[in-house]
């Protein structure tokens, strides 16, 4: 064991590096031929699927599944690719257990849904390690996008654009590109640099050109990008994160749950990440289980979540609550954080007991408080920055129909755009459905300036 | 636990299944321990004359039809007769008798189409002390190239004429083993009944081709590029196979003759179901070439289970069900069902509305809440949306009672009638 296992504090090396290796393998082996094949069978080929309904893309699961059973796994790909140009990443990451497994009618039947993650898996990876991109582009039109955000978004809008003939430039904030999927997801959904690999693949397409350090409000104005492009899609995610509003706060390692996963998906050697004894997270989400689970594998000691209303109320998906508490994950429901005590840094954290009233959430007087030397905020995103001009709902982008906002020219999708779930699914179904409105209205103003 | 001691025409056995003349019956080593699994008897694989054995091909000899799961569905095979000396089987064969004496041993045989060689045959034979032979008319690849197997069962003066030889040269009870590569099965079974054969078994393997390389543009299995048809056998061949084993049970020509049954047995149920089509006993081979000899041990539990449940001696079953086959026209046209979808234990795949709304009767409608109801006023009670429904009595067939209305028709359902009375027939003889 290593001599850090138990040190106070924030500190580095709990784990040796076998350990760590360990713990973030893959969480959910890919499926071999076989496993696959057997998965498959299972399926019904319902009529009107309710997992296509379920679906933000409304991937043909009967079909692509079909087609793995059959043995063209490459065809299933392509049914899956052509909904959701990113079905590999949403393979390892969509709360399956809520959407398409959720609907299946197995689930209903025997509480065994079809494996249509893992299927979706099996055929993405299948075509993807052989290096084929299977769409080409329309004849070129002469148009030019610009589409800000190289996050799931971002990139389907920017993939369907390329695939219409569309020529898109990518303004892209941070060093690499994939948003959420590069810097907001737990390493071990998405091992062997799976983000970067999908972008890769994705941009074979041709006619996508990201240009990195390109923040939106920095050097970059809407008014510029409006004026070069012939249409401009905004997909830069929420870049806030929400404040606690307990006292003591900005207490040395209180930190953002999605700082904490990001510098994890970048480390290339975990040994040298620091990570609390006692971790509290706030927040009853995915990144909240993301934070959590992981500086459990980072050989935290107690690692609790605390989440403000009751269980059922976590947005974290069933099957990602009993992934959070099956890694050791101590979950605390109907507490709300109120104060954060410490001299310089962090050693405990006070939460008053909650009742979810008809009046909405009202602290009580029981109170406890728990140890704890790191803590991470996960309690949601806000958007940071909107341009000017742009109308807003509810802290984010208001949008119509496929994505248009209140500025001719302008569409939007993703965390950043109202409405969706803030899955990755939901962005690429927003910006892939952007694209399609964005390709239309480009066609209908070429045959103008034609007349 | 029931007594399944079985009398196939004088042979006994302690069970009624026995293992079918095959590779899992070639030699002494394979029938000793099938014998010790518990298998009541053994068709020894098919002997043909005295000489230098037929050989067999060195690549693969069986092709394969894999359901889910790569659950085998149905084998076929180019093998040939034992590629085996005669000395060496008859001495085997005599051993293993001599130390199993209450199983039955049959001896399948194949010879040259001359008097001649099925006496030599039969002459060789006679002092293994084995139970009875079994003449292989059936073997549809190779050897009936050679004018043996199917090439024989296919003509029913054939199987007559060889029938007689053998009953006229051996005192063993005689079983003529037909093949189902023909258009009516009656004819060869008459031939043999003709012929004097005590009992004939069938089927014998079904010409086929199990699939095509689509690399290579070969029939598979494929030897070197090239393919054979083989035979087919296993649970695909079953409903072949028991619709055959009717036919012969229920004919007035062939009524009474003893049948072993035969083609994809696999489970207990398998086998009731062809002893109550008259099968009086059953062999089995792609079931033990799958799972192995032990497959014997559910066969006599579950059999007898069922006996006992059902307090039925083994005799009872047989031919039980073979008053109920029927020709087309002697079916109630008056017997009205409709069918029921139970909303309980629906659970909304919609594959009935599917297989009912692309490809039948529009008789039922998806409602709001993916809910499938029954339109009775469409409903022809055809049940393929029984029959493709994941969930077991989920959707069922209720009848009608006389006098209540078809909704489809209109018509209050009445007593008996069929279509030799029914009006539409232009044949229809007037109702008495």
């Amino acid at each position: 064991m290593s001599q850090a296992r138990l040190s106070p504090g924030v500190v580095p090396g709990r784990l040796t590096p076998d350990a760590l290796a360990a713990n973030f393998r893959d969480v959910a082996p890919p499926l071999d031929r076989h496993e696959a094949q057997v998965a498959a069978d299972r399926c019904y080929f319902c009529h009107d699927a309710p997992c296509i309904t379920a679906c933000p893309t409304s991937i043909d699961s009967p079909l692509f599944i079909r087609q793995i059973a059959t043995g063209t796994p490459d065809a299933a790909a392509r049914t899956i690719l052509d909904a959701n140009i990113l079905g590999g990443m949403c393979a390892r990451v969509c709360p399956t257990e809520n959407l398409c497994e959720g609907a299946c009618v197995r689930e209903t039947a025997e509480g065994k849904p079809v494996q249509i993650g893992a299927l979706q898996r099996y055929a993405t990876d299948g075509l993807m390690a052989k290096g084929v991109h299977p769409f080409t582009r329309a004849a070129a039109t002469g148009r030019r996008v610009a589409v800000v955000g190289a996050g799931p978004a971002g990139l389907a809008c920017a993939h369907r654009l390329a695939m219409k003939g569309h020529d898109v430039v990518i303004f892209e904030a941070r060093e690499k590109p994939g948003g959420l999927n590069e810097y907001g997801i737990a390493s071990y959904k998405a091992v062997d640099d799976f983000a970067q690999a999908e972008v890769d693949w994705l941009l074979k397409i041709g006619g996508i050109e990201i240009r990195h350090g390109q923040r939106l409000g920095d050097t970059l104005t809407l008014d510029a990008l409006r004026a070069e492009y012939d249409a401009v899609f905004l997909g830069m995610g929420l870049g806030g994160v929400n404040a606690l509003r307990a006292e003591g706060e900005d207490r040395q390692h209180v930190l953002d749950a999605v700082s904490f996963i990001r510098d994890l998906r970048q480390s290339r050697d975990l040994t040298t990440l620091p990570v609390g004894r006692d971790v509290v997270v706030i927040g009853g989400g995915m990144t909240a289980v993301d934070a959590a689970v992981q500086a459990r594998l980072l050989g935290a000691e107690n690692v609790t979540i605390v989440y403000r209303r009751g269980q059922d109320r976590m947005s974290a998906s069933r099957h990602e609550q009993d992934h959070a508490t099956a890694s050791g994950v101590r979950i605390i429901c109907n507490a709300a954080p109120v104060a954060v005590h410490g001299n310089g840094a962090v050693t405990e954290i006070e939460f008053a007991y909650t009742e979810d009233g008809p009046s909405g959430l009202v602290l009580t007087e029981q109170r406890f408080r728990l140890r704890a030397d790191q803590v991470f905020r996960a309690i949601g995103q806000r958007l940071d920055g909107a341009p000017e001009g742009l109308a807003l709902e509810g802290g984010k982008i208001a949008v119509e129909g496929p994505g248009r906002t209140s500025i001719p020219g302008v569409w939007a999708g993703g965390d950043c755009a109202l409405g969706g779930d803030d899955l990755t699914v939901t962005a690429v179904a927003e910006g892939r459905d952007a694209a399609e409105d964005i390709d239309a209205r480009l066609a209908g103003r070429a045959i103008d300036s034609a007349a | 636990m029931a007594d399944l001691r079985s009398n196939f025409i004088g042979i006994k056995s302690p069970n009624p299944f026995w293992l079918a003349s095959a590779p899992p019956t070639d030699k002494e080593y394979n029938v000793r321990r099938a014998y010790e699994a518990g298998w009541g008897g053994v068709v020894w694989k098919t002997l043909g004359s005295e000489g230098p054995p037929v050989v067999n091909v060195n690549g693969p000899r069986y092709g394969v039809i894999h359901g889910a799961d790569r659950r085998v569905l149905g084998i076929n095979n180019i093998e040939l007769i034992t590629d085996r000396p005669l000395e060496v089987n008859l001495r085997e064969i005599k051993s293993v008798k001599r130390d199993y004496p209450d199983r039955a041993l049959i001896i399948s045989l194949m010879v040259p189409c001359d008097e001649d060689s099925w006496r030599d045959i039969l002459h060789r034979i006679e002092d293994t002390a084995a139970d009875g032979v079994e003449l292989n008319f059936g073997c549809p690849h190779g050897m009936a190239e050679r004018g043996m197997g199917s090439a024989v069962g296919q003509v029913p003066e054939y199987i007559e004429m060889v029938t007689r030889w053998v009953k006229k040269h051996s005192r063993m009870p005689c079983i003529v083993k037909l093949t189902p590569n023909i258009t009516d099965v009656r004819k060869p079974a008459e031939a043999a009944k003709r012929g004097g054969a005590d009992a004939v078994s069938l089927i014998n393997t079904i010409n086929s081709i199990t699939s095509v390389d689509l690399d290579l543009f070969a029939p598979q299995p494929t030897i070197d590029g090239k393919g054979s048809h083989g035979g087919y056998c296993g649970p695909a061949v079953k409903p072949i196979a028991l619709n055959m084993v009717a036919e012969i049970a229920r004919s007035a020509e062939t009524r009474g003759l003893p049948i072993s049954g035969i083609g994809g047995v696999t489970t207990w149920r398998d086998a009731a179901e062809f002893m109550a089509l008259g099968a009086g006993n059953v062999q089995v081979c792609t079931a033990a070439m799958t799972y192995g000899f032990k497959v014997v041990q559910e066969m006599i539990s579950g059999l007898s289970d069922y006996l006992d449940r059902h307090g039925m001696e083994l005799s009872d079953l047989v031919g039980r069900a073979v008053p109920n086959v029927r020709d087309w026209q002697d079916l109630n046209l008056n017997y009205v069902t409709k069918a029921v979808i139970d909303q309980d234990a629906c659970i909304s795949c919609g594959r009935c509305y599917a297989a009912c709304e692309d490809t039948s009767h529009q008789a039922i409608a998806m409602k709001p809440g993916r809910v499938f109801e029954v339109i009775e006023e469409e409903c022809v009670a055809c049940n393929l949306c029984v029959d493709v429904c994941p969930v077991e009595n989920c959707i069922t067939m209720r009848e009608l009672d006389i006098g209540e209305i078809d909704k489809r028709t209109g018509i209050p359902r009445g007593e008996y009638a069929n279509w030799t009375t029914h009006p539409n027939n232009p044949m229809a003889r007037a109702a008495e």
